[in-house]
């Protein structure tokens, strides 16, 4: 590890209350959507957090946007606060962080051309020359495979994927440092998603960016990750480089993630114990936490586990076992 | 075409109440309020009088063509000012949420027990009668369900990608209201406005009706009915002319403002087909 990590999530817990009948609120519940969740982004990675809806993940995403308030933990950026007491202001952070959505259709305002939702930005961002702002939307519009004469357009007149290009046009033109990507192609026709996924690996290169993936999609996880978090409940099960993810998962819910991949070479060394993954010993007096032996509860926390080493940078939640 | 019915019968009687208002001094055969002769009173409608006269031997016809410009302007004015308190607060309530909504909620909910033509009533007798107090009045009490369509229309927007994307990218609040949710939600509110339009036209004729309006001796619909209420049997034509020219164009602003949602609404439009 060399110094401070670009983006940082120390110990993060987000709950939502929940107004669950009975009278002045009696019935309120807390759902614990993230569970002392922390992770690191180094500069220029792709890091990608992986699970089924609901495990939290989307609310993690939304944290570090600054969208969602942490209950407690906390985030920072180059090891200053970036969220709670000291965060910086919308302003600071646009430059920071920017997002892709997962829907194209709902990520684009439809009463605004494409130029408006590009120059707009820039304009907020002090820069006040006209033929700046063209070029700089312009040549944006040209990086992510449109072309300048589309920047007078609605967004009804373009489909999913060149809808999708521009989300990520608006994201890249205030050059941020890191983007967080919400299930960037899962809501694009199949064959429009191996053209954006080159695209989002072309722009880091180019840009420099760092990403932070959010997906159920392991095939697109598998493209496009360096390093790779699974979420299961609001708590990292396993996490670790790629490899350690795809070819070595040790975790049982990672094993069944990956066998659910419909890629004949993955699935089938992961339904095939003998051909696949080696079992790991685990410490003494350890078992895997959240392996599904029993059904967590979103509305209680979680039994004490914690994420142990088992090689350099491939760690996996145990428990202690009783 | 099913669809044009309602926006074309609506609009051609919201059109013939404008061009007739704003065309007044030169449609209109006498003046509204000079011409009055009582050697012509209560006169039944012939080739002079198309309307008749009323009681005092004023021109109908000429009367509620200057009576238009009375509905018009209240209805315009009365419904800017609602849509207006309506959708600043409906958006700002529903994109903040908190405390202020609360707040928010409680205020229309009362605005919406207290029927608006008692409220109305209530500021017109503090401000006393007049044009002015007739915007003032109305304009201040029909604004709720605006207010609530607003609102609502800006909770389903408030998680839309771009919304929050705008938030990503450093717009404050107030210009992220303005530029992603207002235009977004203007459809809604512009049938509002436009059904609203039909009921301030309603209510200036009561609160005129009442005596709290337009003072005689100029025209508004609902003065004419005031006047024209003790003679009813004997010129029921100056009753029944402002009546209808109520009824119509209240008629045509509901016509138009129902068109309108249906041919906004992508929803309504896949139902009919």
């Amino acid at each position: 590890m060399t110094g401070t990590p670009l983006l940082q999530i120390d110990d993060l817990h987000v709950r939502f209350p929940i107004a669950g009948g009975g009278l002045l609120g009696t019935g309120r519940r807390l759902l614990h959507a993230v569970n002392g969740l922390s992770l690191t982004l180094e500069k220029g990675e792709c890091l990608s957090i992986v699970g089924e809806s609901g495990c939290g993940k989307s609310t993690t995403a939304l944290t570090v946007m600054g969208l969602q308030e942490p209950s407690s933990g906390s985030v920072s950026f180059r090891g200053a606060p970036f969220s709670g007491p000291g965060a910086p202001g919308r302003m600071q952070r646009a430059k920071a962080v920017q997002i892709v959505f997962q829907d194209p259709y709902a990520s684009l305002n439809p009463r605004q051309t494409v130029h408006a939702s590009l120059a707009a930005p820039l304009r907020l961002h002090g820069i006040r020359s006209a033929s700046e702002i063209a070029d700089r939307v312009e040549t944006m519009l040209i990086n992510v495979g449109l072309t300048a004469d589309q920047a007078r357009r609605y967004p009804h007149e373009f489909s999913g994927g060149q809808r999708q290009r521009i989300g990520i046009a608006r994201a890249l033109i205030l050059e941020p440092e890191i983007v967080v990507l919400d299930e960037p192609v899962s809501a694009l026709d199949v064959s429009i998603r191996a053209q954006i996924i080159n695209l989002l690996l072309d722009l880091q290169e180019k840009y420099g960016l760092s990403y932070l993936m959010i997906s159920h999609d392991l095939s697109v996880v598998e493209h496009m990750s360096d390093r790779v978090a699974v979420m299961f409940f609001g708590q990292i099960v396993e996490e670790g480089s790629w490899q350690h993810i795809f070819a070595n998962p040790v975790h049982p819910y990672t094993r069944r993630l990956i066998a659910e991949i419909p890629d004949p070479d993955v699935a089938i060394r992961a339904r095939d114990p003998a051909a696949g993954f080696t079992d790991v010993p685990l410490p003494q007096g350890r078992s895997f936490a959240m392996d599904g032996s029993n059904t967590p509860d979103v509305f209680t926390a979680p039994t004490p586990s914690e994420l142990v080493e088992i090689d350099p940078g491939h760690r996996v939640r145990l428990s202690l076992r009783d | 075409m099913k669809l044009g019915f309602n926006i074309l019968l609506g609009g051609g009687l919201t059109a013939l109440v404008i061009v007739g208002g704003l065309l007044a001094p030169w449609l209109a055969p006498f003046d509204p309020v000079l011409d009055a002769n009582l050697m012509n009173a209560e006169l039944p409608p012939d080739s002079t009088f198309w309307f008749g006269t009323d009681s005092q031997g004023r021109d109908v016809y000429s009367r509620i063509l200057y009576g238009a410009q009375i509905s018009l302007t209240v209805g315009i004015v009365s419904q800017i000012i609602n849509t207006l308190i309506g959708v600043a607060l409906g958006i700002s309530a529903g994109y903040w949420g908190g405390w202020w909504d609360d707040l928010v909620n409680g205020l229309t909910n009362v605005m919406l027990a207290i029927p608006s033509l008692i409220f109305a009533l209530a500021v017109m007798a503090v401000l006393g009668p007049g044009l002015i107090s007739l915007l003032i009045a109305l304009g201040l009490t029909n604004w709720s369900w605006t207010c609530r369509i607003a609102r609502s229309s800006t909770l389903s927007l408030k998680s839309q990608g771009y919304v929050q994307a705008a938030q990503t990218l450093g717009y404050g609040d107030i210009r992220i209201m303005m530029t992603q949710i207002l235009p977004n939600i203007m459809g809604p509110i512009l049938v509002m406005a436009t059904l609203g339009m039909g009921a301030a036209v309603l209510a200036e004729a009561a609160l005129s009706f009442l005596g709290l309006g337009i003072q005689p001796p100029y025209p508004s619909w609902g003065s004419m009915l005031t006047d024209a209420r003790e003679l009813i049997r004997l010129a029921p034509w100056a009753a029944i002319f402002p009546g209808l020219a109520i009824f119509l164009s209240v008629l045509g602003f509901n016509l138009l403002g129902d068109g309108l949602r249906d041919s906004l609404d992508p929803h309504m439009r896949t139902r009919k087909a």
